[in-house]
């Protein structure tokens, strides 16, 4: 299946995630797509796989153009994405997955076909196995042999490898240069330099929706690339982080493996420094999250122990603050507004709310949030929920620890965002964040640690790094000489 | 969310509900008009018949009011009728050491005290059991009604027995001088109305006005959310099941002594779980629950009149109390989902 993309455009609101793209995607290829989170690489796998429409533009497939209006029509002309998280029933064995999800299951020999794809591809799934129990990179399996059993001519592939193991990821590019080979097409898209080089023929870089360059027969030299992928703002990089100076350990890490059900890692030894900000580095779902939660103490380290202000961690601390990345479930309360949440943080007996109200302005006034003070916070958008937690995290906190601080801010508003959170740095706060713009990690950060790989890097000094060197690191190169 | 248009639920939920009753009454053949008329009506005829209805009420006014704040802190505390029977056999337990001779007045404070602090123990360990194993209070609950029940029967049949037999009509009652004085001819004593309405109005001032109302919300809407805002989330939750129990507790010690001057095998009698249909009904709207309790008492007690005067099952008023609770539900979601768009 040839696949022609020409000026496609497609914008969120105020934010143009695609903006004129054109690229053309031959038959019988793997397909590199690469570039930063927010580059709008899944904008435009979702508009291929149905799930948008564009504004502007048109998609022909082997010449003819075509209308992708819905998911279910676009597995009609033969496109399947294979989604980062498959939904599947978890209680169903893999082949009742696979029959369930395919109209008149009667007609097609199922299991058969199963055991075919299952034996060609390499995989060593077992149909009877219930997909609740099996890892995440054998349910991407299921889902391959799903499509191909469907007849799917394109196969999306949007960060395919995150949360697999090693072996799996070799597993699954054999997979797909076998499914190139017998003539179908297959989009890869990343933000791991290396994997494009091993595993693809071409490869088309994204930069804040638009296409940088043209798409280009690999191999491609990987300065050339990354330079397509960053573009020259490491030169633009602030002088802001590093001004704060370490002031004694927050906490101290000593051979901690931690583990849930996506991902095991460790051991790690470390300390984090008091009065800093700390940047956490590494593709998303490479356990910034679980490393977060740890230094909470809302999870307990497998083994090895974690010491928070001279005293062991084994349960959470309150008087610390965790802002989840999924704001409206642990963050704040849906159906409350701000001003009883600031009723909530600053105790009295009586709920007046007549200081509650006036400190509610005030903090609307100084987060620049677009609400008033009576507004249940689940009617804001999320930007200004976002705000609105920040805004609410406790005076007294001397440890704030976030992910994604400013995903969904507009670049005003992170600025703003930022220059609070180094304001309680200056008064001996410790922050640590997780973000998936590196920009960012590398402005405000005075120390940063790399995640990659099942493993953390020692906690390397930002000054002395790049936004280019911090994403080789985070794609594995060079990762070695600063592991720990 | 628009409250105007949600608070038409009621409204519409009771046309809803009126109209299938009468489905049910004409399929078998009964008249509808007189039927309501006397549902509506039958228990504000007589001076009796209204202090009856008081003495419905006032129970019922308790365990919706103590619910309204185990709702609040999002806890289904379907142990309700357990907690009610424990404080009847509690306060039970006090009343039987009176002799003659003895302070009227103390005694009675010393069995709703008791009785108070037994409903509260009682939705204590599902509250605990709830925050700290982890199990779920709506079995927990149900599973110690058993228990509750079983107490109260072993007490009638075996160490407070009636000398001689034992009875399903209870123990041997009260001595006069223990029961609550009552109101001329009737069976209605002005303590139980006047406690339950006093119970309502702290629950109302303390969830509303007071920073442990705030914080007992914030916990039942999110306990993640809550912790994160430094709210003793699991304390808040545990305190909102033990006032929940209280007042189921200080309910059934005053069942005891205001109404059947005994302990009887079926203390709770379902009061328990009308006031869960209250407290499902008002949504956490606590202005709701004085109305709400007056109508259930209403309906109870005139379905009482029904075979006397028209030959009609009692059971009329279960099925509209039932269809009402059913009728509010669905009306709240097709409203709420019709603001949605």
């Amino acid at each position: 299946m040839h696949i022609s993309i020409r000026n496609l455009r497609k914008a969120f609101g105020p934010v143009v995630a695609n903006n004129d793209i054109s690229v053309d995607f031959a038959a019988g290829q793997i397909h590199g797509i690469l570039g930063e989170n927010g580059a709008g690489k899944s904008t435009l796998m979702k508009i291929l796989a149905g799930m948008y429409s564009a504004d502007r533009g048109d998609i022909a497939i082997d010449g003819r153009i075509v209308l992708l209006g819905a998911p279910k029509r676009a597995l009609q002309v033969g496109i399947g994405m294979v989604g980062q998280d498959p939904l599947d029933i978890p209680v169903f064995t893999i082949l009742e997955n696979i029959s369930a999800g395919i109209r008149l299951a009667g007609q097609i020999p199922v299991a058969e076909s199963f055991d075919h794809w299952n034996s060609v591809l390499g995989f060593e799934l077992d149909p009877r196995a219930h997909i609740g129990h099996i890892t995440v990179g054998q349910r991407q399996q299921v889902e391959i042999i799903r499509l191909l059993i469907t007849g799917s001519q394109l196969f999306i592939l949007d960060e395919p490898t995150t949360g697999i193991t090693a072996a799996q990821i070799d597993a699954l590019f054999v997979a797909l240069r076998t499914i190139a080979n017998a003539g179908k097409t297959v989009l890869f898209v990343t933000h791991k330099l290396d994997e494009v080089a091993t595993l693809c023929d071409t490869v088309s870089v994204l930069r804040g929706g638009i296409l940088v360059g043209e798409q280009a027969q690999m191999p491609v030299p990987r300065e050339q690339i990354l330079q397509a992928m960053f573009g020259e703002r490491n030169a633009l990089i602030a002088t802001q982080s590093g001004q704060h100076h370490p002031n004694g350990t927050v906490w101290k890490l000593t051979d901690v493996f931690m583990h849930d059900a996506q991902i095991a890692f460790g051991p790690i030894t470390t300390t984090i420094a008091a009065g800093q900000i700390v940047g956490l580095a590494g593709l998303e779902g490479s356990g910034q999250t679980l490393f977060l939660r740890h230094l909470a103490g809302m999870q307990l380290p497998h083994s090895g122990s974690i010491v928070f202000a001279d005293t062991p961690l084994r349960a959470p601390r309150y008087d610390n603050v965790f802002l989840p990345a999924d704001r409206l479930h642990e963050g704040i309360i849906p159906s409350m507004n701000l001003v009883e949440h600031v009723q909530l943080l600053h105790r009295h007996l009586l709920a007046t709310g007549q200081t509650s109200r006036e400190k509610a302005i005030q903090l609307i006034a100084d987060y620049n949030i677009k609400a008033t003070p009576d507004m249940p916070l689940q009617l804001l958008s999320g930007g200004n929920q976002q705000r609105a937690m920040l805004a609410l995290i406790p005076d007294t906190a001397r440890v704030i620890l976030l992910e994604h601080p400013t995903r969904g801010l507009d670049a005003y508003s992170a600025e703003a965002i930022w220059q609070r959170l180094q304001e309680r740095c200056a008064r001996g706060a410790t922050v640590v964040f997780f973000s998936a713009d590196l920009e960012e990690v590398i402005r405000y950060s005075d120390a940063v640690l790399v995640f990659f790989g099942g493993s953390v890097s020692r906690v390397l000094d930002c000054d002395a790094l790049s936004e280019q060197a911090l994403a080789r690191l985070i794609g594995g190169v060079g990762f070695a000489e600063v592991a720990q | 969310m628009n409250t105007i248009r949600l608070a038409r639920a009621p409204l519409y939920a009771i046309i809803v509900s009126i109209l299938l009753t009468t489905v049910v009454l004409t399929t078998t053949n009964a008249d509808p008009v007189a039927a309501f008329t006397v549902l509506f009506s039958g228990a504000l005829t007589t001076p009796s018949r209204l202090a009856d209805m008081i003495m419905l009420a006032s129970p019922l006014l308790l365990c919706a009011a103590g619910l309204s704040i185990s709702f609040a802190a999002g806890q289904y505390n379907l142990g309700i009728e357990g907690q009610m029977t424990v404080g009847g056999v509690a306060a039970m337990a006090v009343l039987r050491l009176y002799t003659e001779g003895d302070s009227v007045v103390l005694l009675w404070l010393g069995a709703m005290c008791v009785g108070t602090v037994a409903g509260a123990c009682w939705a204590g360990i599902v509250a605990i059991l709830k925050q700290y194993a982890r199990v779920s209070e709506i079995f927990v609950g149900l599973g110690l009604n058993f228990v509750a029940l079983g107490i109260s029967l072993y007490m009638v049949f075996g160490p407070w027995k009636r000398p001689g037999v034992a009875s399903m009509s209870g123990t041997e009652p009260l001595a006069d001088s223990l029961w609550l004085p009552v109101l001329g001819n009737t069976r209605a004593t002005v303590v139980t109305p006047l406690i339950a309405i006093g119970v309502l109005a702290l629950v109302w001032w303390f969830l509303r006005a007071t920073q442990w109302g705030l914080e007992v919300r914030a916990s039942g809407l999110s306990q993640a959310a809550s912790q994160r805002l430094g709210v003793p989330a699991i304390r808040r939750t545990i305190q909102a099941m033990l006032v929940c129990g209280g007042a189921a507790g200080i309910a059934g010690a005053l069942q005891v002594l205001g109404v059947y001057h005994a302990l009887v095998p079926n203390l709770a009698s379902g009061i328990g779980f009308m006031g869960l249909l209250v407290a499902l009904l008002i949504n956490a709207d606590i202005r709701f629950v004085a109305p709400l309790v007056v109508l259930f008492a209403v309906l109870t007690s005139g379905s009482i009149q029904l075979p006397l005067s028209l030959s009609i099952d009692s059971s009329v008023s279960g099925v509209f109390q039932g269809f009402l609770v059913l009728a509010m539900i669905v009306a709240r979601a097709l409203l709420a989902r019709k603001e949605r768009g």
